[in-house]
């Protein structure tokens, strides 16, 4: 028995799999059953409160055909879209600002934090608030400044309300951004912005040719959590208008929960849920292979 | 042989007293009310899951009333509270495991999605509606499906009213609240006119919502099914009803496609609106508001009943409580003696009173409760029941009814036509291909 053991101990391929053998306990339980349950249901007409029978892609089938569904879809591709890219944008313009040597630069980069780090739920609530059709604060002083005359409804017409819930889902996903770029920015070496500068570029060619190129990987890696965040966002939406008005702010995590939950469909739902997958991989792949470090960032032909 | 004579003579001249003595607490004289004679298991345990209380006085007394309980007959009873919408999935999964509390307080289709997984109460429902003035017609589709067994005793309704502002209605040019729709389009619009106007939800509002919207349908005579559970949702009654809400929208104040369930309660206390439908939960928070200005609108705020549509007759519809017992309880009949003893009058009006008439009880006798007259605006309330038409209508309810109402199929239909982003016809197709999906054969 004590030479079993010994053997183990010095075998590094068994010792390897033994130091595995938590995490993977951990993931398989946490994460690849209710993946793959999940999944599982999708195919399946379980509801809750009683077991179902596989009926293969007869969901996937209906969802197909559902109007709301298709519209849930648009809605995600739409929020996601915009929203990335404006966070993208606002985000590498603040990671930009905050990586100058400015006063008390420690302290903005930890209050453009918070955000991010206030529960989404309370964050909600108080989006909630803003964009009420009767107590809005923004309608308010608008008013008293005489622009508007009557208050805006933010959440009851749908185009209104799919931008207000882009516009608070950027202000909570920005500092994410922000942050990740910052700590890629401040990884290119100075040696770089002064040959550049040396060789008589203008700041705008610095950006494009020192900046964006070094940065590109941590680009990947931050858009792609970005968007896969986004894409799968639901308590900004259940908090603000259950998937309202008509429906025109369901994405496909709000749908699939009320669809599973207070509609008793489990299947339906898990379907729901689960052709989201295909987007996410698609998101993750564009990134990994569009976005990687390769040569031609060095400075020399691809 | 003749120890049998006289067992039978000493009970059956028990029961006649204890009747006799019970005389006055009887509603209707019945001489053919049951007695209720079970006793609850040794050594029981309860677990009861109730949902959270909307108002503060509702679970205190509830909680007292669980201490006498415990008091009488020595059997632990532990309550928890969650939101009503999340007892619904929690009682669906205790059914489907076979583990849980053994007493479930739920709401509207539930103990139809498991009847075989809860205990027949039948013997519980007898006894109290013979003894109490029998449990409204209502109640039937909701816990007595098979038209013979009980598989939960009903507990009431959280009754909704037209909660309008006095003054408004007055200035508009009403005496009293109009009766019909007739007469509500023309209150409405006069109360726009005076810019005084109302507000109903449109938005995903699983309370106000589908209360109004499903009133309104069938008001016309529309409705989602008929008995055979067939869709019939595209049809001219419920076109007439999408027509009317096109006409009432155009009355409305901004924004209520994206009202939920709070936002009417918040615009009525601050005086931006001046009619909607609510439960009895907005003039309870004027009574106590800290706020002057709010406690003075009490004053001003009346409720009345729906208006009765083209169909002649009340269509109201309300959000229903159940209590059911499920059959992996180990004590079944200290449940049953549970459910019998809360809804005894000695119980249930003292709960009835602090919950200032939240509850519309399911039992007749509770009309006589003192908390509907001890100020006239609780009345209304107090016909929730009677005005009532059962959720899934004309069908029956299950998995399907379940289905079609959390995805607030008739609420968009409704929503939809009003604000003109689709034509009443093209609103009605959609419902009815949506339904169509839940209602498959």
């Amino acid at each position: 028995m004590t030479a079993l053991l010994t053997r183990i101990q010095n075998d590094r391929n068994a010792l390897g799999l033994l130091f595995l053998l938590p995490t993977a306990v951990l993931l398989l339980l946490f994460l690849t059953y209710p993946l793959g349950l999940g999944t599982w249901l999708g195919f399946t007409d379980t509801k809750i409160g009683r077991s179902g029978e596989w009926i293969g892609l007869e969901n996937f089938e209906f969802l197909w055909g559902d109007a709301v569904t298709r519209l849930a879809l648009f809605n995600t591709l739409f929020y996601t879209i915009v929203a990335s890219v404006i966070k993208f944008v606002l985000g590498l313009w603040l990671a930009i600002l905050l990586n100058r040597n400015i006063r008390f630069k420690t302290f903005f980069r930890a209050v453009i934090l918070l955000p991010y780090i206030v529960p989404t739920a309370l964050s909600a609530i108080a989006f909630w608030w803003i964009y009420d059709s009767q107590f809005s604060i923004i309608s308010w002083a608008l008013q008293r400044m005489g622009l508007i005359d009557r208050y805006i409804d933010f959440l009851g017409d749908p185009w209104n309300a799919r931008f207000s819930t882009i516009a608070a889902n950027i202000w909570r996903g920005v500092p994410f951004v922000a942050i990740t770029l910052l700590a890629g920015l401040q990884t290119i070496s100075p040696s770089y912005y002064e040959a550049a500068s040396l060789d008589g570029a203008s700041p705008w060619q610095q950006f494009r040719y020192v900046t964006l190129p070094l940065l590109t990987p941590i680009i990947a890696v931050v858009m792609t959590f970005s968007v896969l965040f986004t894409f799968t966002d639901f308590q900004l939406i259940y908090v603000l208008t259950r998937g309202g008005p008509l429906n025109a702010t369901h994405l496909m995590a709000t749908l699939s929960f009320q669809r599973a939950i207070p509609g008793g469909s489990l299947g339906e739902g898990a379907a729901i849920a689960t052709a989201m997958v295909p987007f996410l991989l698609a998101a993750i792949l564009i990134s990994y292979f569009g976005l990687q470090r390769r040569t031609w960032q060095q400075g020399s032909k691809d | 042989m003749s120890q049998f004579k006289r067992r039978r003579f000493l009970k059956t001249s028990a029961g006649l007293a204890a009747g006799a003595a019970a005389g006055p607490l009887i509603w209707v004289k019945d001489a053919h009310a049951q007695q209720w004679t079970s006793t609850p298991e040794k050594g029981a345990k309860l677990r009861v899951l109730r949902w959270s209380r909307f108002v503060q006085g509702d679970i205190d007394q509830y909680m007292k009333n669980v201490q006498k309980f415990q008091d009488k007959y020595q059997i632990e009873v532990r309550v928890d509270s969650e939101g009503w919408e999340d007892v619904r999935p929690k009682a669906a999964v205790a059914a489907n495991t076979g583990a849980g509390p053994d007493i479930i307080l739920s709401t509207n289709d539930d103990a139809n999605l498991y009847p075989e997984k809860l205990v027949d109460v039948t013997d519980v429902c007898n006894y109290l509606g013979s003894k109490y003035g029998g449990f409204y017609p209502v109640c039937d589709p909701y816990l007595k499906p098979d038209g013979k067994k009980w598989i939960g005793v009903p507990l009431g309704v959280a009754g909704v009213c037209m909660v309008y502002r006095q003054s408004a209605v007055k200035a508009a040019g009403f005496d009293e609240f109009p009766k019909d729709t007739d007469g509500f389009l023309k209150l409405c619009k006069a109360l726009k006119e005076k810019g005084t106007p109302p507000g109903f939800a449109l938005g995903n509002a699983t309370g106000d919502g589908n209360t109004w919207c499903q009133w309104l349908v069938w008001a016309f005579g529309g409705k989602l099914v008929d008995q055979n559970n067939k869709v019939v949702i595209d049809s001219p009654e419920t076109l007439k009803s999408l027509e009317y809400a096109k006409e009432l929208y155009g009355t409305f104040v901004p924004g209520t496609l994206s009202w939920l369930d709070p936002n009417n309660n918040k615009a009525f206390l601050d005086g931006q609106l001046f009619l909607t439908n609510n439960g009895i939960s907005i003039y309870y928070a004027a009574k106590n508001s800290q706020d002057p200005k709010v406690k003075e609108l009490a004053a001003d705020i009346y409720h009345a009943n729906m208006p009765v549509g083209p169909v002649g007759k009340p269509t109201e519809f309300q959000l229903f409580f159940n209590q059911m017992i499920f059959r992996y309880s180990k004590y079944p009949k200290a449940a049953k003696e549970f459910l019998r003893f809360m809804m005894e009058p000695e119980q249930m009006d003292p709960w009835v009173q602090s919950g200032i008439g939240y509850v519309t009880p399911a039992l007749r006798y509770y009309e006589k409760n003192p908390i509907w007259t001890v100020d006239p605006k609780h009345t209304p309330y107090r016909d929730s029941m009677k005005n009532m038409i059962p959720s899934g209508y004309a069908g029956k309810m299950g998995y399907a009814s379940a289905g079609a109402l959390a995805d607030f199929i008739i609420v968009n239909m409704v929503a939809e036509a009003a604000s003109g982003s689709k034509t009443p016809k093209e609103a009605a197709e959609r419902a009815q291909k949506r339904a169509e999906r839940y209602y498959k054969v």
